[in-house]
């Protein structure tokens, strides 16, 4: 009773507010990095350094006033941002954050839940979430929210295709669909699938960027673009709930980034006897370190590149990624064949 | 006992919402409604000891098929709803009683059959049982796989027409 | 104790649902979307099936079954799409060009 139904919810209620939490301050790593990239220190009145500047932020979109657009789908308008939050959240569920630890006396282990079809959760959840982008433009009832949106989605369903095909060659190489089992195949190969399959690592970031809606694929919601996108009607917390869902999406391709294709919770080199000293740093320690890494380089890229126009964007996906998404697979597999 | 209830809550979700799909109003409703019977579809597929199936369901279905049809529903939505007009040589009330007439017998066959428990067909020998993914993946590459390469052949066939046939000019 | 004959009838009912939304709409995008769901019925009785047999080709089947749907559904609204495109209605009522 206490494993199957206390200790779930327990590790659950942990990530939700974990997760929560992380995406209110991401707000804040964002301005601060970008500004000291360009040579400025950010947020620096609210607390010290800044830190409260999150708070401020919650406190002024939950006071703000909800507007509804006048002959908007009511219903549709109020959904649309639920459904973008909601697949966000709903992945931490299969992301594998550390083994088997003993904890308080008994075995407990640092993820959620591990279906033996993990991976393939986590794909078609991304796929469920392109519904919150299509559903907010539509519901506005205003053109240029509903162009956007047509344009962020198509933009979505594109890049899922690449993202999809690296993943199968990241299978091919674990033998398996669960996250778990992907970790342990990186400890017994001895080394990162970063390693081995690098094109399948390089796509799979690209195509993370254009899914989150991130620099520099951030057309579709960019401020000089189209008015600000499929959320132009959205006021308030409900605009406030699209933000959170994109961070929370950048954390969660950030997080499955590192279990895939950078060991998760293994700590470098794991097989060295030597480097025995590293393990007083814990396993989950190790894998929040890496997501942190990853996170830091999606708001270094955002900082750092100008914005690509739609139709190159499109082109770069459909007639660059995809073809070699498809010949790193094939690659793949023949190597494969010929090594067993 | 669980099954049993969990059996008749996805049962009472899937034909409520795709009751909806057909009595909707509004075009994007019943749309909307589609993506959520799917996604209890999908449930029950796990219920059915089927979760590879039930991942693809939302994966494919729910997350390709059904944005398909919302993008082609936001370009042809049109202010006046097709049904404007009652025509009177449509008889709805002799159709539905028809519907459940024809449900009542699908039904007494399937009880009827029931009675005679069907024996259980063997698996194909040589299958590694390691869970259902692999049985299913083993099925299509070894037993099926000329059909499997003849849907592929088809998806590209269907890809191809879909192209031309939106395009503006041929 | 759920058998396959549940199955089998919850299969039935939204196989009529299906049915009965193809032949009472109008809206031709309804209709794809009726046969979407006579579709998804038989999915659930091969597997309900499969399952009481213990074989896995119901599921296989079903696997095809979704990959013919996709492409059914990708062809059919491209030829909705050009219909529109050329006549601006999706009531079938008024898809009568072949018609004598």
């Amino acid at each position: 009773m206490v494993d199957n139904l206390i200790i779930p919810l327990l590790k659950i209620l942990i990530v939700l507010n974990a997760t929560l939490v992380a995406v209110t301050y991401m707000v804040l790593l964002e301005r601060k990095v970008i500004a000291w990239a360009q040579s400025r220190l950010g947020p620096m009145r609210v607390g010290p350094y800044g830190v409260l500047q999150p708070i401020a932020d919650a406190i002024k979109l939950m006071i703000k006033e909800d507007i509804t657009p006048v002959r908007a789908d009511r219903w549709v308008f109020t959904a649309a941002p639920i459904i973008s939050m909601v697949p966000a959240l709903i992945v931490y569920a299969v992301i594998p954050f550390g083994p088997k630890v003993s904890l308080f006396g008994r075995q407990v282990s640092l993820y959620i839940t591990d279906i033996n079809v993990g991976l393939l959760y986590i794909v078609s959840v991304a796929s469920v979430g392109v519904y919150g982008i299509i559903l907010a433009g539509y519901a506005s009832n205003s053109k240029y929210p509903l162009l956007a949106s047509l344009r962020a989605s198509a933009q979505l369903i594109s890049y899922e295709v690449a993202v999809t095909l690296t993943l199968v060659s990241v299978i091919l190489m674990a033998g398996s669909l669960s996250m778990v089992s992907i970790v342990n195949a990186q400890y017994n190969s001895r080394v990162w699938f970063a390693f081995v399959q690098p094109v399948a690592f390089v796509i799979f970031f690209i195509g993370g960027l254009a899914e989150t809606n991130r620099a520099p694929f951030d057309m579709p919601e960019a401020e000089q673009e189209l008015t600000g996108g499929f959320h132009t009607e959205y006021s308030g917390m409900r605009f406030a709930l699209f933000f959170l869902a994109e961070y929370a999406n950048m954390i969660v391709v950030s997080s499955v980034a590192t279990t895939l294709f950078f060991g998760g919770w293994l700590r470098p080199f794991p097989n060295i006897a030597a480097l025995r000293f590293l393990d007083v740093i814990p396993s989950w320690t190790w894998f929040l370190i890496k997501s942190f890494v990853f996170l830091y380089i999606f708001i270094w890229v955002r900082a750092t590149l100008p914005r690509y126009r739609y139709d190159q964007l499109m082109r770069l996906g459909w007639k660059m990624l995809i073809p070699l998404a498809i010949a790193n697979l094939v690659v793949t597999g023949i190597v494969k064949v010929m090594l067993s | 006992m669980g099954q049993a209830i969990a059996f008749y809550t996805l049962a009472a979700f899937i034909l409520g919402f795709a009751m909806l799909v057909v009595i909707a109003k509004d075009t994007v409703h019943s749309v909307l409604f589609l993506v959520l019977d799917f996604l209890f579809v999908a449930a029950l597929y796990v219920l059915l000891d089927a979760p590879f199936l039930g991942v693809i369901q939302v994966l494919v279905y729910a997350g390709g098929i059904v944005v398909l049809y919302l993008f082609v529903v936001m370009l042809v939505n049109l202010k006046r709803p097709p049904e404007a007009h009652h025509d009177p040589r449509r008889r709805t009330k002799l159709g539905f009683g028809l519907a459940v007439a024809v449900l009542v017998e699908l039904g007494a066959i399937a009880g009827y059959g029931s009675s005679r428990p069907a024996t259980a067909i063997a698996p194909g020998a040589g299958m590694p049982v390691t869970g259902n993914t692999e049985q299913v993946g083993w099925l299509l590459y070894t037993s099926y796989l000329i059909p499997f390469e003849i849907a592929s052949m088809l998806l590209l066939v269907a890809m191809i027409g879909a192209i031309i046939l939106a395009k503006r000019e041929l | 104790m759920i058998t396959p004959t549940h199955y089998m009838v919850l299969s039935a009912a939204l196989f009529i649902i299906g049915v009965v939304g193809v032949m009472v709409r109008r809206n031709i995008i309804i209709i794809f979307m009726s046969i979407e769901l006579i579709l998804n019925a038989v999915n659930i009785n091969l597997v309900a099936l499969s399952k009481q047999l213990q074989n896995d080709i119901g599921q296989v089947f079903a696997i095809f079954v979704i990959a013919v749907a996709a492409a059914e559904a990708a062809v059919g609204l491209g030829i909705i799409l050009a219909f529109y495109r050329n006549k601006e209605t999706v009531n079938i009522d008024e898809m009568n060009l072949m018609k004598w």
